[in-house]
C-alpha cells in the first residue's frame, strides 16, 4: 500500500488522525495533514483505508499495488 | 436479516457512493446498483461554494472518484434518471424514465434541495447553490456583476459571501439573525465572524428578514427587506436552508418527518436504510432523532450503514462535526451548540486570531470550536465524547 496526500485539498478535519493515528498527523499551525507513514504495514492498512474513504475532503489517495 | 445478495443505493453523491465503497471493502460481492438523479459522475459539494465558485478549481477536480476507481467498484451506475417511487415492503424502486429496480436491501441517499424564495425560479440572476451546475451558473453571473446580495447568513451564505468578495464583487449579506451563523456557533464566534466579513468588505444587513425578490423584465434587480428597503443588485444567492428530498417516497410506507425517520441503526424499514442529509435517525447518546446536513456525516454514516446492510448491528452515534472556510479563516465545530451554552476560550486567544472555544451546559462540554486551530480543536473533541457516552443515559434527557 502506498499513500499520498493532497495538502491543498485537506480541510483539516482530522478524521484521519482519529482513525489512523499511527499513519496521519496534522500540522500544528494550520491543521493540514502530515503523512507519518506512506507505506504502512499490514496491521495499519485497514485503518488507513478507512481514513482515506472517510476523509471529507478526499485528500488521501491509496494505491494498493505499490 | 441475513446478508443481502443485491443492494440498491438511491443517490450518487458522497453518502451513496461511500456506502457502495464500504460494501465492497467489506467483501460484498453481490449486485450493486447506484441510482443518481444528476447526469454527472459523483462529485463533492463543499468546493462548490469555495474553490469551484472562485474558479480556483476546474469542475473536474471536485469529482469524488475518477473513472478507474468508479469502474473498480464493479457497480452499475444509473445516472440522470431520478427515482420517483419506492415500495418499501417489496424493496422496489422506479425512476422517472419508468425503469424498475429491485434489491434485497435499499439505501436511500437522496440528500436535500435548497429552498427558493417565491417567484425565484422565474428570475434570471437569482440562484440557489446545491449542484455543480448551480455553482457554475452563479459564478458566471458573479463574473458579470458589480453588486450582489446573499440572502441567508448561515454557513453556505457566509461562504459564498466570502468567495464573491474575493472575486471582486460588492456583496451584501442579509438575514434575520444578528450575526453570521449565530444559530450554529453562538454569540461570541458569530460576532467575530461579523467583524471578519466587515473587515473584508462584505456589507452586513442582518437582523432583518427578506420580503421578496424584485424583478425587471425577467431578471432580478433587487432584494426587498421587511424594513421596506430595497437593495439594488445584479445577482442574488438565496441560501435559506434546505429540505430533505423525500417527495418521491410519499406512499412508500416509510415514515417521513423532516427526512426519512430511522432507528438507531439508520434502518427505516426491514431491508431499507437511509444515509446522509436525508436521514433522520435516532442518536442513542443524545436520546433524540437527529439529521445532519454536513459532509463529514455523509461518509461516517455510510460506514455504519454499509456494515448494518451486511448484517452487523451498530448504532450510529457520531459526535457531529462540520468545518467552514471563510476568507482566510478555518472554523471547525465538533459537537452541538445548545441555546444558552456557556462559551470560554481554552486555547489561543481572540487577539491572536487563533483560538479554541469550549461550549458547556450544565457543567458538561457539548461543543468545541476551532478558529484557525484545526488540530487543537480536534484534540479537544474527546472532551465531548466522554459526556456523550455517559452511562447515566442519553444527553438530552439527563438532568
Amino acid at each position: 500500500m502506498k499513500i499520498t496526500v493532497d495538502e491543498e485539498k485537506c480541510c483539516g478535519a482530522g478524521t484521519c488522525v482519529l482513525t489512523a493515528p499511527d499513519v496521519f498527523d496534522q500540522r500544528d499551525e494550520d491543521g493540514v495533514v502530515v503523512l507519518l507513514d506512506e507505506s504502512p504495514g499490514a496491521d495499519l492498512q485497514a485503518s488507513a483505508r478507512e481514513a482515506a474513504s472517510t476523509c471529507p475532503a478526499q485528500a488521501i489517495l491509496l494505491s494498493e499495488r505499490a | 436479516m441475513s446478508a443481502p445478495s443485491s443492494v440498491l443505493v438511491v443517490g450518487a453523491s458522497a453518502a451513496g457512493l461511500s456506502v457502495a465503497e464500504h460494501l465492497r471493502h467489506r467483501g460484498f460481492e453481490g449486485d450493486l446498483t447506484v441510482l443518481g438523479a444528476e447526469p454527472t459522475a459523483p462529485y463533492d459539494r463543499p468546493p462548490l461554494s469555495k474553490q469551484v465558485l472562485a474558479g480556483a478549481w476546474e469542475a473536474e477536480r471536485a469529482r469524488l472518484r475518477d473513472e478507474v476507481r468508479l469502474s473498480e467498484l464493479d457497480a452499475s451506475f444509473v445516472l440522470g434518471d431520478p427515482a420517483v417511487g419506492l415500495d418499501a415492503a417489496g424493496r422496489e424502486v422506479w425512476t422517472a424514465s419508468g425503469r424498475r429496480f429491485g434489491a434485497d436491501a435499499v439505501v436511500v441517499a437522496t440528500g436535500v434541495r435548497h429552498r427558493a424564495l417565491p417567484g425565484q425560479d422565474e428570475l434570471a440572476g437569482a440562484h440557489v447553490l446545491r449542484t455543480l451546475g448551480d455553482s457554475l451558473a452563479l459564478r458566471a453571473d458573479l463574473l458579470g456583476a458589480s453588486r450582489s446580495v446573499v440572502v441567508g447568513e448561515g454557513v453556505l451564505g457566509a461562504e459564498v459571501a466570502a468567495t464573491a468578495r474575493a472575486m471582486g464583487v460588492d456583496v451584501t449579506m442579509v438575514g434575520p439573525q444578528p450575526a453570521p451563523m449565530a444559530a450554529q456557533v453562538g454569540p461570541l464566534v458569530s460576532a467575530r465572524l461579523a467583524e471578519l466579513h466587515a473587515s473584508r468588505g462584505v456589507s452586513l444587513r442582518l437582523g432583518v428578514g427578506v420580503r421578496e425578490l424584485v424583478g425587471d423584465a425577467g431578471r432580478v434587480v433587487g432584494v426587498g427587506l421587511d424594513s421596506g428597503e430595497v437593495l439594488d443588485t445584479d445577482a442574488v444567492l438565496v441560501a435559506v436552508g434546505a429540505v430533505p428530498n423525500t417527495g418521491w417516497l410519499a406512499g412508500s410506507g416509510l415514515e417521513l418527518a423532516d427526512g426519512v425517520v430511522c432507528d438507531s441503526r439508520c434502518r427505516a424499514a426491514d431491508g431499507i436504510y437511509a444515509v446522509g442529509d436525508v436521514a433522520r435517525w435516532w442518536h442513542d447518546d443524545f436520546g433524540r432523532l437527529m439529521r445532519l446536513e454536513n459532509r463529514t456525516n455523509a461518509t461516517q454514516q455510510a460506514l455504519t450503514v454499509a456494515g448494518n446492510v451486511l448484517g452487523e448491528d451498530h448504532a450510529f452515534t457520531p459526535v457531529p462535526y462540520f468545518w467552514t472556510d471563510q476568507h482566510d479563516v478555518k472554523i471547525q465545530m465538533h459537537g452541538v451548540l445548545a441555546a444558552g451554552a456557556a462559551v470560554s476560550v481554552v486555547d489561543g486567544s481572540l487577539d491572536e486570531d487563533r483560538f479554541v472555544a469550549r461550549y458547556e451546559r450544565d457543567g458538561r462540554v457539548i461543543g468545541v470550536l476551532g478558529w484557525n486551530m484545526p488540530k487543537q480543536s480536534g484534540l479537544r473533541r474527546k472532551e465531548i465524547v466522554a459526556p456523550l457516552s455517559d452511562p447515566a443515559g442519553p444527553l438530552e434527557t439527563r438532568k
